[in-house]
């Protein structure tokens, strides 16, 4: 267990705290750790600096990246039980730690000259972070919010997408004022950007570990009565351990596994996708300035779709938003597949859809996993569904690119690349719509007795 | 019903100030980040 400050007794919110701050203090976490989306920012100046004409930068350069995530998946899966355990403000201490020591290693590496203390530093250190900072205000946020669940961790989840609309532009203004980018480029000044930005992220990541309370035992909002009534209302708790025993959890875990799939389908290709759509006999800086605005589009349906859609959910319950994100999802890419390059506003407006359905089944699936399960240790059992997003993350690049090659090799042109994939993407959803379909109640031989998950119930 | 130990939703001054604080903190650079994204999309219409 934690000791001292970061003890999970010493995080227990004192009278007259607002619930209202807890948000923001989720949110600092988030909107640092979504900088791993960004990373693409780095790729070139490393490459110039410190893999100067070696024939595999490119790869070399997606290595901490690719890291990253998969440390993502598997410190949330492994470090979840410690997370519920010790509360909140330990993860996010840890989670900080982490992260920002990915960036001071990451520096000293571009100091060194040593490429490969970058992707350990960024890849594996900072990759633990990210995995415990996804989770670490999750459980908290639900306890805070029982009667808005898909709205507060919604605003988190939100973050996690937002990060990298902060991180892009800031790690670009950085990487030219200290030298790192352009002609001239040197590794120092890489370095010296992964220095201040860690320097910026600790500071920035310090007032969620300093503002995270969690609620006293028993406490609810004013005015506010558990529901008794409906299929799914969260009345019992279920262990992390039982919970991965139960086929609702596979069930869901292939549902997030195939949404995520089907968003990565359009997002890993979206610049290549437009101009492939539309770019035919249209001047090649014009295409390139309009694919950029359409990944700013879906950058920016995403989020809205992590915030919109799991706030929905508190009305229309969860198991109808997966309803909508697989089955019309479904049916969206099947209008693209069929309209093409016939019509943009169809295509803009279908992309939109499927990608704010993408960051909708991100924020909604800790609501859902709380209606199943409990509260009881909600953040352990969230950390272990997020290896849906590791196998989503291989699986759904690994489909669009190579089905997209395959066709370019064969000189196929414009939509038609992609006819294969999207018809792919549309049976994923179509699976994933059936899993849904096939959730029920966990049984009662999983439920906790009431008085081990009250006494044992940690945020 | 609200459990007598209960911390309320109504903020003392200085949660108040706390946490408007702490909202700016975090929406000030998210907005940024929105603004730098939202000038992009024009040249989606452009041509």
């Amino acid at each position: 267990m934690a000791a001292g400050f970061l003890a999970r007794e010493r995080t227990i919110a004192p009278p007259g705290w607002s619930r209202w701050l807890i948000p923001p203090a989720a949110l600092s976490i988030h909107l640092a750790i979504g900088q791993a989306y960004a990373w693409s920012v780095f790729k070139t100046p490393l490459a110039a600096t410190l893999l100067p004409g070696n024939p595999n930068a490119g790869v070399l350069t997606a290595l901490p990246f690719e890291l990253g995530i998969i440390m993502l998946g598997l410190s949330a899966a492994l470090f979840g039980t410690k997370v519920d355990a010790n509360g909140p403000r330990w993860a996010m201490v840890v989670a900080s730690s982490c992260f920002v020591g990915g960036f001071l290693v990451s520096a000293l590496g571009c100091y060194i000259g040593q490429f490969w203390l970058v992707v350990v530093g960024y890849g594996f250190l900072g990759g633990i972070g990210l995995g415990i900072g996804y989770i670490s205000p999750v459980s908290t946020l639900i306890k805070w919010f029982p009667d808005r669940p898909g709205l507060s961790t919604g605003i988190a989840i939100m973050g996690f997408g937002g990060g990298a609309l902060i991180a892009s532009p800031l790690t670009t203004q950085l990487l030219a004022a200290f030298g790192g980018s352009g002609q001239g480029a040197t590794a120092a000044g890489v370095g010296q950007t992964f220095l201040v930005m860690g320097i910026i992220y600790a500071i920035f990541m310090s007032v969620g570990w300093l503002l995270v309370r969690v609620p006293p035992d028993g406490w609810r909002p004013e005015g506010w009565t558990p529901p008794t009534t409906g299929v799914l209302a969260g009345k019992f708790d279920v262990s992390a351990r039982n919970a991965i025993r139960t086929p609702q959890f596979w069930l869901l875990w292939v549902v997030l596994c195939f949404n995520v799939t089907a968003g990565i389908g359009i997002l890993e290709r979206a610049a290549p996708i437009w101009t492939d759509f539309f770019g035919a006999g249209a001047a090649a800086a014009a295409v390139t300035a309009a694919a950029a605005g359409y990944v700013a589009l879906l950058s920016l349906a995403n989020m809205l779709g992590r915030i919109g859609w799991s706030t929905t959910s508190d009305y229309l319950g969860r198991k109808n938003m997966y309803r909508g994100y697989l089955g019309i999802g479904a049916l969206l890419y099947l209008t693209i597949t069929l309209t093409t390059n016939s019509s943009p506003v169809i295509f803009l407006i279908c992309s939109m859809l499927i990608l704010s359905f993408y960051g909708g089944g991100f924020a909604t699936v800790p609501a859902y996993l709380r209606d199943l399960f409990g509260t009881y240790q909600v953040g352990a059992i969230h950390g272990r569904l997020l290896t849906a997003w590791s196998v989503a993350g291989v699986l759904g690049p690994l489909i669009v690119n190579a089905i997209a090659d395959a066709q370019i090799a064969a000189k196929v042109e414009g939509p038609a690349r992609y006819t294969t994939s999207f018809i792919i993407m549309i049976v994923l959803l179509a699976i994933g719509f059936v899993c849904n379909e096939l959730i029920k109640p966990v049984a009662d031989k999983f439920h906790e007795e009431r008085s081990t998950a009250t006494t044992g119930a940690q945020a | 019903m609200t459990t007598p130990d209960s911390t309320q939703d109504k903020p003392a001054t200085n949660t108040l100030v706390i946490g408007i604080i702490a909202w700016l903190w975090v929406l000030i650079p998210f907005a940024y980040g929105l603004y730098q994204l939202v000038i992009k999309i024009p040249a989606l219409f452009a041509g």
